[in-house]
């Protein structure tokens, strides 16, 4: 509302400041002289010099560090305005007004003088204004009937601004919480205040019309006819949401995954899953936890499945290459940097084990281990995070089962694995018996991979996996 | 034996249930409390919490806090100006950004922090620190302990046991300073030295200084024996108890909305984003194939991120629609070594796999993450 007053009085803004000048301080004492402002067709905000206030210990001047509004910005009494510095002490400047920031005497890093103009603000005629006084602690008398109401000895805070809106919707301030700063209720609290109120006095009005031909001889039929008649009213307030849209930039983490994810688009994706049986698997890794725990190593399955991938790809090698951009050369990469996706704090990142060819499944634990403290510390180096050739997708550890990955460029497969779960299943005998099932969802790149190469690579890993006692015969 | 075990504590607050009602002693005037926490952030939130929510109009509140290895910036500092953050993080050593003004300071369990609180009205450093002095004095008479005029402590008339920085709300302000017991002086003096060249910036400068433990002075002191005797005084000048409750930072019951202050202490907006505005300038020798490359470097850094950037490359050392993506990928994101790094090997992944080319990527890439 303030706000359109004074589009509606630009032109004659420019005079009122001068005249407000003229007046000075006095102008601010003597409300008569605010109800002359009142008064007039096209009454705007008067403008008011927020003067920097004495700071303590006798100190004259301190630097503008920070500002916390801007020119145009709206701003209520007790609002945080600027953080300036005086000799190793940060000191907050609030608002002592409602209103909205016409100008901003100083910069960042300039010198301001106490008891010099800081801001100018523009004030809402109609509201009142606080006292000369900075440390203030009740806050100051609105023109309508309003007094701080007090609950406990306590004096509740809120702007004049809050107590009409509270007003306006018949609201005891009392019987608000506050969640502002010394528990000051704030717009916002109000507003959630009377969301409560609203969703409490609906009733479930479907029921209330079927109730009166079957209650003849009670007087209940009265009641539901109230409530039809009540029905319309909670309705027809408006729920309050103040929720707002938040845009923000894509930076870091985020725009990495879209550069990756967006040059993946070029990669035509084909996928193959399948269900492998991990009892076994499952068995053994109890079997080794304790032995990899003395020296000081933590086991999960992970090394196990990386392993058993390096192996497939000594016989499938196709899926640890890589596609020039022209689609002309295939290069057939001699190392298996085997990528493990990790989940940080700030997003996706996928650092690689090197050379799990020569790796035994206890190297990949042990590096896998620091890789994973490495990855929560913010702290993978380049090298940790490039060369990768084929990439594992854990994605089970948190949920799923059949998933649907995307290929990292430059590489053309890519394999993500779904949790254990036990379910039952027939054995040899056609008994049915209980099996640690785990789902893997394998993308290829249909360029150089067809789908019978992927195929047989998954057996093969599955194999080695479902019988870890296999891998012993192909381990190098 | 004066602190109180946590069994009555507990007592006290079931009896007086509100939080208000808990920093509500018998005797008015003051107030004196202990972190349970060794956690920086977790006690910077206490004194937050205070300043926002406790009247101290009738009661002025002492607090006395101890942190695991930490250091912690004043409100309108660089970090990278302050202090060595590689060594930070290599040493998994805490960054903390205070609200208060002031200088860095380095903080282990042989430091001592203690904050007083007051009304804005009645906010007095001088008179804070005589206290200080005063207490050591009656400790051990023969410190040679005194005040300066740049709210300092100085043992001995030439080194520094304590600094000082202050915050001033609208109601409430707090002053704070530290204490040198037994502090490591060797980490402190390596973390607390920049590696980082060629930064302009206005942020406040800390100003070093040569320091000393007073367990150096005096090995039989300890830090619960300081804080003892801080209290003691503490208590006799306002007239109360001395009684020193224990407070753990991470009841939310008792102080309510503490878990949100301690959330955002730790974001890296707050440690790193409120930066105040710096360039860096400076020139990285890359060693490539028996050659020392010089490459120029300037960025601008705004709110913790890369505003401009600039590296003056030799012509064709790296494709050119490559160098304008890694400028392209560097401008707007954070001035952090984790973040660079992701984006710079993702920007790998969708270039031309030539070793050479990836050689050259990888030495720049890794030279540029050291300024950070």
């Amino acid at each position: 509302v303030c706000i359109h007053r004074v589009r509606s009085c630009s032109s004659i803004r420019f005079i009122k400041s001068k005249y407000v000048c003229v007046f000075d301080k006095s102008a601010l004492k003597f409300s008569h002289q605010q109800r002359l402002f009142r008064t007039s067709a096209v009454s705007c905000g008067q403008i008011v010099q927020f003067k920097l206030s004495d700071i303590g210990e006798g100190i004259t001047e301190v630097t503008v560090k920070e500002w916390y509004i801007k020119e145009g910005d709206s701003v209520s009494q007790f609002d945080s305005i600027c953080e300036v510095q005086s000799d190793k002490a940060s000191v907050t400047i609030t608002s002592r007004y409602d209103g909205v920031i016409r100008k901003l005497h100083y910069s960042i890093d300039d010198i301001a003088f106490v008891g010099k103009p800081l801001v100018d603000i523009e004030i809402d005629a109609s509201k009142g204004v606080a006292s000369e006084e900075d440390v203030v602690e009740t806050p100051p008398m609105s023109h309508e009937e309003h007094t701080h109401q007090e609950i406990k000895g306590h004096k509740t805070l809120a702007t004049p601004a809050v107590r009409r809106l509270a007003m306006e919707n018949n609201i005891k301030l009392s019987e608000v919480v506050g969640t502002g700063k010394d528990n000051r209720i704030l717009k916002e609290d109000i507003l959630n205040y009377l969301a409560k109120q609203t969703g409490a006095i609906l009733p479930p009005s479907p029921k209330a019309e079927i109730v009166p031909p079957l209650r003849k001889t009670e007087t209940v039929p009265a009641a539901p006819k109230d409530k039809a008649r009540k029905i319309p009213v909670p309705v027809s307030r408006p729920i309050a949401f103040s929720g707002k849209d938040k845009t923000e930039p894509v930076t870091g983490f985020q725009k990495a995954m879209v550069k990756t994810m967006s040059a993946a688009l070029k990669i035509p994706h084909f996928g193959y899953c399948d269900e492998i049986d991990l009892t076994q698997l499952v068995q053994l890794r109890e079997e080794l936890k304790p032995l990899a725990e003395l020296r000081g190593v933590k086991l999960s399955f992970m090394p196990f499945f990386i392993k058993a991938a390096s192996l497939g790809l000594l016989q499938y090698p196709i899926l640890n290459a890589s596609l020039d951009e022209n689609c002309q050369n295939v290069t057939y990469k001699a190392s298996h940097n085997i990528g493990v996706a990790m989940d940080t704090e700030q997003g996706l990142i996928v650092p690689n084990v090197k050379n799990v060819q020569v790796c035994s499944v206890f190297d990949i634990a042990v590096e896998l281990n620091r890789l994973q403290s490495l990855g929560s510390a913010g702290q993978l180096g380049t090298s940790d995070l490039t060369g990768g050739t084929f990439t594992l997708s854990n994605i089970g550890t948190i949920g799923g089962t059949y998933a649907k990955p995307v290929i990292l460029p430059p590489e053309v497969a890519i394999g993500a694995l779904g949790k254990i779960q036990v379910l039952p299943r027939f054995n040899g005998k056609g008994e049915v018996i209980k099996a640690q099932i785990m789902n893997v969802s394998w993308s290829a790149d249909h360029r150089i991979i067809d789908g019978a190469t992927m195929a047989r690579f998954s057996n093969l890993w599955k194999s080695y996996l479902e019988n870890p006692a296999s891998m012993l015969l192909d381990l190098k | 034996m004066v602190l109180q075990s946590f069994k009555n504590c507990l007592w006290l607050s079931c009896v007086l249930r509100t939080p208000k009602a808990f920093f509500w002693s018998t005797a008015s005037g003051g107030l004196i409390i202990q972190s349970v926490s060794n956690d920086v952030y977790q006690n910077l939130a206490v004194e937050d919490w205070i300043h926002d929510h406790m009247d101290l109009e009738k009661q002025q509140v002492l607090f006395l806090w101890r942190n695991s290895p930490a250091v912690v910036i004043g409100r309108h500092q660089n970090p990278w100006q302050e202090c060595n953050l590689r060594l930070l993080r290599q040493k998994n050593i805490k960054l903390a950004r205070r609200r208060s003004g002031g200088g860095t300071v380095y903080h282990d369990l042989g430091n001592i922090n203690l904050t007083f609180f007051t009304t804005r009205k009645k906010y007095e450093r001088m008179e804070n620190l005589k206290l200080i002095v005063k207490a050591l004095k009656a400790l051990r008479p023969q410190l040679d302990v005194h005040v300066t005029d740049r709210y300092d402590i100085l043992l001995d008339r030439q080194y520094k046991i304590s600094g000082t920085a202050a915050k001033l709300g609208r109601t409430s302000a707090y002053h704070h300073c530290t204490l040198l017991c037994s502090a490591d002086k060797l980490v402190l003096s390596s973390v607390l030295k920049s590696p980082y060249k060629g930064l302009k910036s206005n942020a406040t400068p800390s100003v070093p200084a040569s320091v000393k433990n007073l367990f150096e002075e005096d090995p039989s002191l300890t830090s619960e024996m300081l804080l003892d005797a801080i209290a003691k005084e503490y208590a006799t000048q306002h007239q109360i108890d001395h009684h020193i409750n224990l407070i753990n930072p991470a009841d939310e019951t008792l102080l309510p909305g503490i878990s949100n202050k301690t959330k955002e202490l730790q974001t890296w907006e707050w440690v790193y984003g409120k930066t105040p505005k710096f360039s860096i300038n400076t020139c990285l020798n890359v060693a490539y194939k028996d050659s020392v490359l010089d490459v120029k470097v300037n960025m601008d850094v705004k709110h913790g991120r890369i505003e401009v950037c600039n590296i003056d490359l030799p012509e064709q050392w790296l494709p050119p629609g490559l160098y304008s993506e890694l400028i392209k990928s560097l401008t707007g994101s954070k001035f952090c070594p984790n973040e660079t790094t992701t984006l710079v090997t993702t920007l790998l992944r969708v270039c031309p796999q030539d070793d050479e080319l990836h050689s050259r990527w990888s030495l720049l890439c890794e030279n540029m993450i050291m300024l950070m």
